[in-house]
């Protein structure tokens, strides 16, 4: 292509721009109604995002379990087949769950329903459209079918979530269209350090280019963007705003009312909890006091109320994340 | 100054915050507890999920406090989670009668989900009587089925397959809409709201 290719290209976008404000204009004129509603803007997949902040997402795997996160207070439910801990143990392949159950969840509960597709599965990730999931988790609790290259989530209406170790790996999940980020954790451990870590570690990039931003060293952040491969629009977006640009949870490992207010104190938005929950011998009290931990982290006495309305003898085991063998980590999973 | 608080429990409270920050005159405050609500001259009820801001209004005293002081005549404004907490009758389009916590303060029966799912979700312009043409975001929004005396419906969306559906409904000093005004930085909302003030 030739410069002056792109030129007559910019020339005829022009021109469609102003034959598209004539067709309104006349349009309007005849007394016709103008572009009525318009669905799956980014500010429509934004917008579901913001409504879920400061809220909790729990992993289930059944319309039973689904009943007892909403009753608990949670903002949303993620349907799996099988909870973060049990794809541990079992190994083999994890796929998206069965159609048949995440369609009986969204018959019988008020709340949003998410579901996981596998990382670069884009027909799973049609088919959870198709039926009408409102967010999609391209996770790396499933197994992977492609690492090297992500879906590309800005063909789909449904807003995508995407894991994320450190802001790099975020700032391409919101390139490639991913309206919301998570830490990746450690999933299905009941061990909350690979998620404080990986908050920490974004954490500290984005005050890193927020203090170039006001020291007015751009060059320092188009060096950034460049060495870590992430588009410098998004790298300024990220400085000049402080934060991540788009919605960021908190997921991998949370298992307590204190693990879920220790990430709120670290700048998430809000929190997932997979095996947490569903996996501890008392969820339905457990559900609730993580949902009054989450909104109430900046006041230790509501928190302290919160964690005693859980049994440390009835959480989760767990698994330190030290025994796990490299082969076994799934947070390594997709760039 | 006015003050104004904002139920801060869950969802984009945030966003109203802001919003409240480019308005002269008006001091924006968190609500969270009983205590937060003295002295503050009006309310708004921000969007996110009503089942879980219910929940939690219910369970620690602070639901009881708001009907109080709405009775009372504080003007409170509540947009899509809002406007369903601030209904006498909820239901949903898929599950039916939901038997969720609201206040009960307006006369209004609200649709949760009217439009359907995420990805029916849309953004479209409407009109509402008192502030005019309004660019609205409705996600996952409930729809105002009917109201009865003294709440009136203020606001339609012709929808292209649903058909006419109230999104807006006024009863004294309370305002329940179903979109979100703070998505699309409407500030024209605000001031028409912060009028009740001084009612």
């Amino acid at each position: 292509m030739k410069l002056v290719d792109s030129y007559m290209f910019l020339e005829r976008l022009r021109e469609l721009i102003y034959e598209l404000l004539e067709f309104r204009d006349r349009v309007k004129e005849e007394g016709g109604e103008v572009i009525p509603i318009r669905t799956s803007t980014p500010l429509v997949r934004y917008g579901f995002i913001s409504m879920l902040k400061g809220g909790v997402i729990m992993d289930v795997t059944n319309e039973k379990q689904a009943e007892i996160a909403e009753e608990a207070g949670a903002v949303g439910v993620m349907v799996l087949d099988k909870l973060p801990y049990d794809v541990r143990m079992a190994g083999g392949v994890a796929r998206t769950a069965d159609l048949n159950i995440i369609t009986s969840v969204m018959n019988v509960v008020t709340i949003p329903v998410s579901a996981k597709c596998r990382i670069g599965h884009t027909e799973e990730a049609k088919l959870l459209e198709e039926i009408g999931v409102d967010l999609i988790d391209e996770s790396e609790v499933l197994t992977p079918v492609d690492e090297k290259s992500h879906i590309n989530k800005w063909a789909f209406k449904v807003p995508f979530v995407n894991g994320a170790r450190s802001l790099q790996e975020a700032l391409r999940r919101i390139y490639e269209g991913a309206s919301m980020i998570r830490t990746k954790g450690e999933p299905g451990t009941g061990n909350v350090a690979e998620a404080v870590r990986h908050m920490k570690i974004v954490n500290r990039d984005i005050a890193m280019l927020r203090g170039y931003y006001l020291s007015g060293d751009l060059e320092a952040i188009w060096l950034y963007a460049k060495e870590n491969k992430v588009p410098y629009e998004l790298a300024l977006l990220t400085a000049r705003l402080g934060r991540l640009p788009v919605v960021n949870f908190a997921a991998g490992g949370i298992a307590t009312p204190a693990d879920a207010a220790l990430m709120m104190w670290l700048g998430s938005d809000g929190v997932f909890v997979g095996s947490g929950i569903f996996k501890s011998s008392d969820p339905e009290s457990r559900a609730r006091a993580i949902v009054l931990a989450t909104t109430y982290y900046d006041d230790p006495e509501v928190v302290v109320e919160a964690q005693k309305m859980v049994s440390e003898k009835a959480a989760m085991i767990g698994i330190d994340v030290r025994t796990l063998k490299p082969e076994q980590l799934m947070q390594v999973r997709g760039e | 100054m006015v003050k104004v608080g904002v139920l801060a429990l869950q969802g984009d409270f945030l966003e109203h915050i802001q919003m409240l920050h480019e308005i002269d005159g008006v001091e924006p405050v968190t609500v969270k507890k009983v205590d937060d609500l003295k002295g503050v001259d009006a309310l708004i009820i921000p969007g996110g999920e009503s089942t879980t801001i219910g929940l939690l209004l219910s369970s620690r005293g602070l639901g009881s406090k708001i009907v109080e002081l709405a009775e009372k005549g504080l003007p409170i404004m509540g947009t899509c989670a809002g406007a369903i907490l601030l209904a006498v009758k909820v239901v949903d389009r898929v599950v039916g009668e939901t038997n969720q916590y609201t206040l009960k303060l307006m006369n209004i029966e609200v649709v949760r989900n009217i439009f359907g799912r995420q990805r029916e979700s849309f953004v479209a312009t409407v009109e509402v009587e008192n502030i005019g043409l309004v660019r609205a975001a409705f996600i996952r929004a409930p729809g105002i089925k009917s109201a009865w005396p003294p709440a009136r419906v203020t606001g339609y969306i012709n929808h292209p397959s649903i058909g006419e559906v109230g999104v807006a409904a006024e009863q004294n000093n309370m305002l329940a809409l179903t979109f979100h005004p703070e998505i699309t930085g409407e500030k024209g909302v605000y001031k028409y709201f912060l009028s009740f003030i001084k009612r």
